[in-house]
């Protein structure tokens, strides 16, 4: 199998999928000439041309919108926001027309469309560049959420969210562009809803997604160091979530910690500990435990946002009481 | 007809036949009939909810409806009961979606606000002021991509003017060239508040010069302005695609909605628009030029009288919305 960025399976996925459906196209901010602001679109435009690749204006409300009217009418857009960040300036679209247009026209207008972009923080941008939009998007009725943790899931998944005849939210991390990963030649797809057993493990299950799938299978590796076999868990779609996955490995090892970079008021993995305890409460050994993003904006300087956000630290230590190992 | 450099008013009523004017005066007659009987199903309690009439303004759907052709796009705000009808949902069909009933146009799960038909190419029936602008500007981008020559219908209200999405659609539609007419009905106010006191400009044609958009105001009280001065929009724009947009003059004789009791203007001004009453001038044209006789409209109003009892009537009796249907349609298969 070949190693790429995640930024290239990514690439990989819309590429084959306008090269599949002329009814895709990519709008977003610096898609096109750019080659995006983060290189995810790359080449792109050479292939596709201007009709399918667009570059659009500083209008996030304005062209999501764009996005939901043109899919209405049969087409597939891909939307490309710059960062989530900027996507709350579209939520809007989302929200009010994307989500609801199905069912407010009692199934006659479905929006097979895909708006995607980096979600989260990077390193050092502040708060207004480092937000979590997963509690939010997630609470609509109407979108689906996806949110990938390597290469080969971001290609599978993008396809599918290309494919799907609903409004697909699809959260990308900019700090996980370069990150590389093993994705087969050959074209492959992975559905919508699906989680995957990241670790196997017997003792603790920690379920986490996006880019905290490899901070929990580091602290995984240093759990084992100390006689702790954790199974990781990555649901990797979040609306709709694989409940049924959860509550299997939960089973089998009596022990769940949730594991989040979002503000944890109201948040999926709030969710996710509510719906363990409801449906696992006789099998559970000890409390549901949670590690998540502070309820805080994010500063600017590097020390205090360690302070705000989730680390294998963190992580090990909760996993560890969870387990009754301190 | 349309120039870039100023307003310009409607052409009158060149080459119109006179089997195409009764129609246009049995349709606006109609749709006043049938959101006089909405307004008194309301009040009886057939329905709840918001309900937006149309009453005053039916120049406006049907000077549009007739210059456009069924593959037209056409998307609304919330006033749009007529609008919903002028392009083929059937009255009954409305009146049941209002009633909340199993034969509403989206089988009682929209409302007054949401109407909709795929086949039909009508794209709703919106609930957030401005928010269907944009959605107008990508039906505009559909046509487009499919090198075809549809046009999108985009209706807004005034104070839908001053949303910032209606400024992001309009510079996209001007930018690349997207087949939409952006039609305001501008009805002097938004909800309860007149227009100039949350505006800069004195005209909202105006709003098209930041755009380098092409424009025009016509009054929208005389269908013949705004049936002629769209039967050539139109065809302009199944050649040239650039968008226009179109302030058109008009007037609500009842509230914002049914419980508005209107406080904030005048009884005088409300009788002066009813002097220039759409139906009322068109009526005396046709008798001017013979082609209708006192006689007639008046068989015609019984006639729209009855087809609005026939579409309550249909509603009535229309089951129940089917509460199995109540979570689907969140998510497609």
């Amino acid at each position: 199998m070949a190693v790429i960025q995640f930024r290239e399976a990514l690439n990989q996925a819309m590429l084959e999928e306008m090269q599949r459906d002329p009814t895709v196209f990519l709008m977003g901010e610096e898609v096109a000439q750019y080659d995006g602001a983060y290189k995810v679109s790359k080449g792109l435009l050479a292939k596709f041309g201007p009709e399918r690749v667009i570059d659009s204006p500083i209008s996030e409300g304005g062209f999501a919108g764009l996005g939901v009217g043109a899919a209405m009418c049969g087409l597939r857009p891909i939307i490309e926001m710059m960062t989530w960040n900027f996507g709350i300036q579209g939520f809007d679209q989302i929200i009010n027309h994307a989500a609801k247009m199905l069912y407010m026209s009692a199934g006659q207008f479905p929006i097979p469309m895909v708006f995607r972009g980096p979600n989260g923080a990077a390193h050092m941008l502040g708060a207004q560049h480092s937000q979590f939009m997963e509690p939010m998007l997630t609470n609509v009725p109407g979108l689906k959420v996806i949110a990938p943790a390597t290469p080969y899931d971001g290609k599978g998944l993008l396809k599918s969210a290309i494919r799907d005849n609903n409004p697909v939210i699809f959260m990308e991390r900019e700090i996980m562009y370069a990150e590389k990963g093993e994705v087969p030649e050959e074209e492959y797809l992975i559905p919508i809803g699906v989680g995957d057993i990241k670790r196997e493990g017997t003792d603790i299950t920690i379920i986490a997604w996006s880019r905290m799938v490899g901070y929990c299978l580091q602290a995984a590796d240093i759990l084992a160091s100390e006689g702790i076999n954790a199974e990781v868990l990555d649901p990797r779609t979040l609306q709709p979530l694989d409940e049924d996955l959860i509550f299997a490995s939960v089973r089998k090892t009596h022990r769940a910690l949730v594991v989040e970079e979002s503000w944890p008021f109201a948040s999926v993995g709030s969710e996710i500990c509510d719906r363990i305890q409801r449906h696992c409460f006789d099998d559970l050994d000890s409390p549901v435990h949670r590690i998540s993003g502070a309820h805080s904006s994010m500063p600017y300087n590097e020390k205090m946002e360690e302070m705000v956000l989730p680390s294998v630290e963190k992580i090990v230590r909760a996993a560890k009481e969870a387990c009754y190992a301190i | 007809m349309a120039k870039k450099n100023g307003s310009t008013q409607g052409k009158g009523d060149v080459d119109i036949s006179p089997d195409m004017l009764k129609e246009m005066y049995k349709d606006m007659l109609f749709y006043r009939r049938f959101e006089e009987t909405v307004h008194r199903a309301y009040t009886k309690g057939k329905f709840a909810g918001f309900c937006h009439l149309h009453i005053g303004q039916e120049a406006v759907c049907v000077g549009v409806q007739k210059a456009i052709r069924k593959s037209d796009y056409m998307i609304s705000g919330y006033r749009s009961h007529t609008q919903a009808i002028a392009k083929g949902i059937p009255a009954e069909k409305v009146m049941a979606e209002l009633f909340g009933k199993s034969g509403g146009a989206v089988m009682g799960k929209g409302g007054s606000m949401h109407m909709f038909s795929n086949e039909l190419r009508f794209l709703g029936g919106h609930g957030i002021v401005g928010g269907q602008v944009p959605l107008a500007a990508g039906a505009g981008f559909a046509i487009k991509y499919r090198k075809e020559d549809d046009v999108c219908i985009c209706y807004l209200g005034d104070a839908a003017s001053n949303q910032g999405q209606f400024f992001e659609a309009l510079n996209m539609a001007a930018t690349w060239k997207l087949p939409v007419i952006f039609v305001i009905e501008n009805n002097r106010y938004g909800m309860g508040t007149d227009i100039h006191r949350t505006t800069s400009v004195d005209h909202l044609w105006k709003r098209a010069l930041a755009f380098d958009m092409e424009h025009s105001q016509i009054d929208g009280m005389n269908v013949l302005s705004v049936y002629s001065h769209f039967r050539s929009l139109v065809a302009d724009m199944r050649k040239t695609q650039r968008p226009h947009l179109c302030e058109i003059m008009t007037y609500r004789y009842r509230g914002h909605s049914v419980s508005d009791p209107g406080n904030y203007r005048t009884k005088e001004e409300v009788a002066e628009y009813q002097e220039k009453d759409p139906i009322l001038q068109l009526a005396a044209h046709l008798k001017a030029n013979k082609i209708a006789k006192d006689s007639d409209l008046e068989a015609w109003d019984e006639e729209a009288k009855s087809k609005a009892k026939a579409a309550e009537d249909w509603a009535d009796q229309s089951p129940d919305a089917d509460l199995s249907l109540t979570f689907e349609h969140n998510l497609a298969n």
